[in-house]
């Protein structure tokens, strides 16, 4: 365990039940201070529930948590240090964007001044003085994340905070996110998707059906990651000789829709393509791989989608 | 909790709330004082429910404020409406959990709001009386009204007094729609059950049985800004709403703290 004063976020056994449903059950994590920590699951995994309750909006059933050090029952002793978007964007549809972010500075006692360069930093600085009912989603998003910069925080918590976007905004957002971090600012977002996130992410958090299934550095998934040869053939009877030459090196294969899939690192790749070839089989596709983090975690944990 | 305040003023002071809300304000009283002295002459009545306020009442010291404090029902209507729209569509927008996150102190929050939108009804008050007053000198002639009364110290006793009577009961109205809208989350379920439980559903049952005017919320709210009436005194009418008010408050209160902001 890494010691408290390193933690942005610290949860034992946080738990939160609605009558019989178990929205979130015994979740145990840490996020060290200064990473981007995805936080991925699937749709209803109880990732915005356990945003809430690290928020103070929801009191969990059973369980405790920190964040930066401070008990989760009280959350007006970190929220001021704490920016967040909670399951999308949420303002006043007949105030501006600007006037938005300035009730919500107001309330905080943050001044309004940034609010400008907040809103040119997330792309909005020529729409600020638009209402809030005339954005488009991304623009929504947008916002939503430089309501969440306000604080000035250190610690931002985004709840899919790529929703809506184009694949344009969600490599601005990545960016955005990236020099957060470089600035010291720890950053935890979730995703429904492990790719959104592999790219920037330290640190990763898996939940599924509300119990946490990993938690830890995303190096361990990347070691973990087993890669794996393509083959094809003209002659698909000839997919059964290669698999053969593949055991016999000690490989594990397997056929699908006609594709050889050959557990094996890329270098081994030249040497099958010359055992074929003196078996006078001819290659119409030999392509090292390496799994996905999603597929690589699945392995790890024997689940399947 | 001024930082509550100061950011709930940004969103009551947007124009079509703001400018809104005060043009509905003078135009209602503006009506309810206008048929006091245009219809004075009228054997159908210049006031509510038919009652006949003569020029002999209208000169009194009084008379000058007799426009305004009948209007305070319709004015209180208004104020329940944006109490209640100002507080339940922070559920419907999601915006609360914003909200929380900026102001954990729930009961800060809460009383924050409560306070600028009192501000907001003294705002709103303040511009009908205005409105009444100037109607009511403007119409006197016409009507015949003397004035001579409405311009000596007790005059300005009375509308010193219609100004805090009609303040009382126009944010006692605001409470009851904050607290609707706590409970309903909703500002059309809130709007709706308030604006039918005071306008229609106490009218009803007090046709029915006279005696419950001592204890429907909206007549004794309503009697407040009259200073009292023949059948509930001005001590009785406050009495219970205060009680009634101060019950009501505790529990939403309770229940703010406690429920999860799950929308």
């Amino acid at each position: 365990m890494v010691g408290m004063s390193n933690l942005a976020v610290a949860v034992q056994d946080l738990s939160k039940e609605y009558g019989d449903q178990i929205a979130v059950s015994h979740a145990n994590f840490e996020v060290p201070l200064g990473t981007v920590c995805g936080f991925v699951g699937p749709n209803g995994s109880g990732k915005t529930t356990t945003i809430r309750m690290l928020l103070g909006l929801i009191t969990p059933t059973g369980g405790t948590g920190e964040i930066l050090g401070h008990s989760i029952k009280h959350p007006e002793k970190y929220l001021s240090s704490v920016g967040a978007m909670i399951e999308g964007p949420a303002f006043y549809p007949a105030l501006t964007g600007r006037e938005n972010l300035n009730v919500l500075a107001t309330l905080g006692g943050y001044g309004t001044d940034h609010v400008h360069s907040l809103l040119e930093r997330v792309g909005l600085g020529d729409r600020g003085n638009s209402k809030y009912k005339t954005y488009s989603l991304g623009m929504k998003q947008r916002l939503g994340i430089a309501a969440a910069l306000l604080p000035n925080p250190k610690l931002l918590i985004l709840d899919e905070p790529t929703n809506g976007l184009d694949p344009e905004g969600i490599q601005e957002i990545r960016d955005l996110l990236k020099s957060l971090a470089l600035e010291g600012t720890t950053v935890f977002v979730s995703s429904h998707l492990l790719s959104e996130l592999e790219l920037i992410s330290q640190h990763l958090v898996m939940l599924r059906k509300g119990k946490v299934l990993f938690a830890g550095k995303i190096e361990d998934l990347f070691l973990a990651q087993q890669p794996f040869i393509l083959v094809k053939t003209p002659n698909e009877s000839d997919l059964l000789k290669i698999q053969e030459i593949a055991t016999l090196a000690g490989h594990k294969s397997t056929i699908r829709s006609g594709v050889a899939h050959i557990e094996g690192p890329a270098n081994w790749a030249a040497e099958l393509n010359r055992a074929a070839f003196t078996a006078g089989i001819t290659l119409s596709q030999l392509s090292p791989m390496l799994p996905s983090l999603e597929e690589t975690f699945f392995e790890m944990t024997g689940e399947s989608e | 909790m001024i930082n509550v305040f100061k950011a709930e003023w940004r969103k009551l002071r947007r124009p079509t709330l703001f400018i809104g809300t005060m043009l509905a304000s003078a135009g209602l009283t503006g009506l309810v004082t206008s048929l006091l002295f245009l219809l004075i002459d009228s054997p159908q009545g210049n006031s509510d429910r038919g009652n006949v306020i003569t020029r002999e009442v209208l000169a009194l010291p009084s008379g000058l404020t007799i426009g305004f404090s009948n209007a305070a029902g319709l004015l209180g209507i208004v104020a329940l409406c944006v109490f209640a729209a100002q507080t339940a569509q922070e559920y419907t927008y999601g915006t609360l959990r914003n909200l929380l996150v900026r102001q954990p102190r729930r009961l800060q929050l809460l009383l924050g709001k409560y306070v600028s939108m009192a501000s907001f009804a003294i705002v709103m008050v303040t511009f009908a009386a205005a409105i009444s007053m100037s109607i009511a000198f403007g119409l006197s002639g016409k009507a015949k009204v003397s004035t001579d009364a409405w311009v000596t110290s007790d005059a300005l006793h009375e509308v010193a007094k219609t100004f805090g009577n009609v303040l009382l009961s126009v944010i006692a109205f605001g409470t009851v729609g904050m607290i609707l809208g706590l409970l309903l989350r909703s500002p059309i379920s809130a709007i709706s059950l308030g604006v039918i439980w005071l306008l229609i559903v106490e009218n009803i049952l007090i046709a029915v049985k006279a005696s419950l005017g001592k204890w429907m919320p909206g007549n004794l709210i309503t009697t407040i800004a009259t200073g009292g009436s023949s059948e509930v005194s001005y001590t009785h009418a406050t009495s219970m709403v205060a009680i009634y008010l101060l019950v009501s408050t505790a529990i939403v209160i309770m229940l703010f703290k406690r429920r999860d902001v799950s929308n």
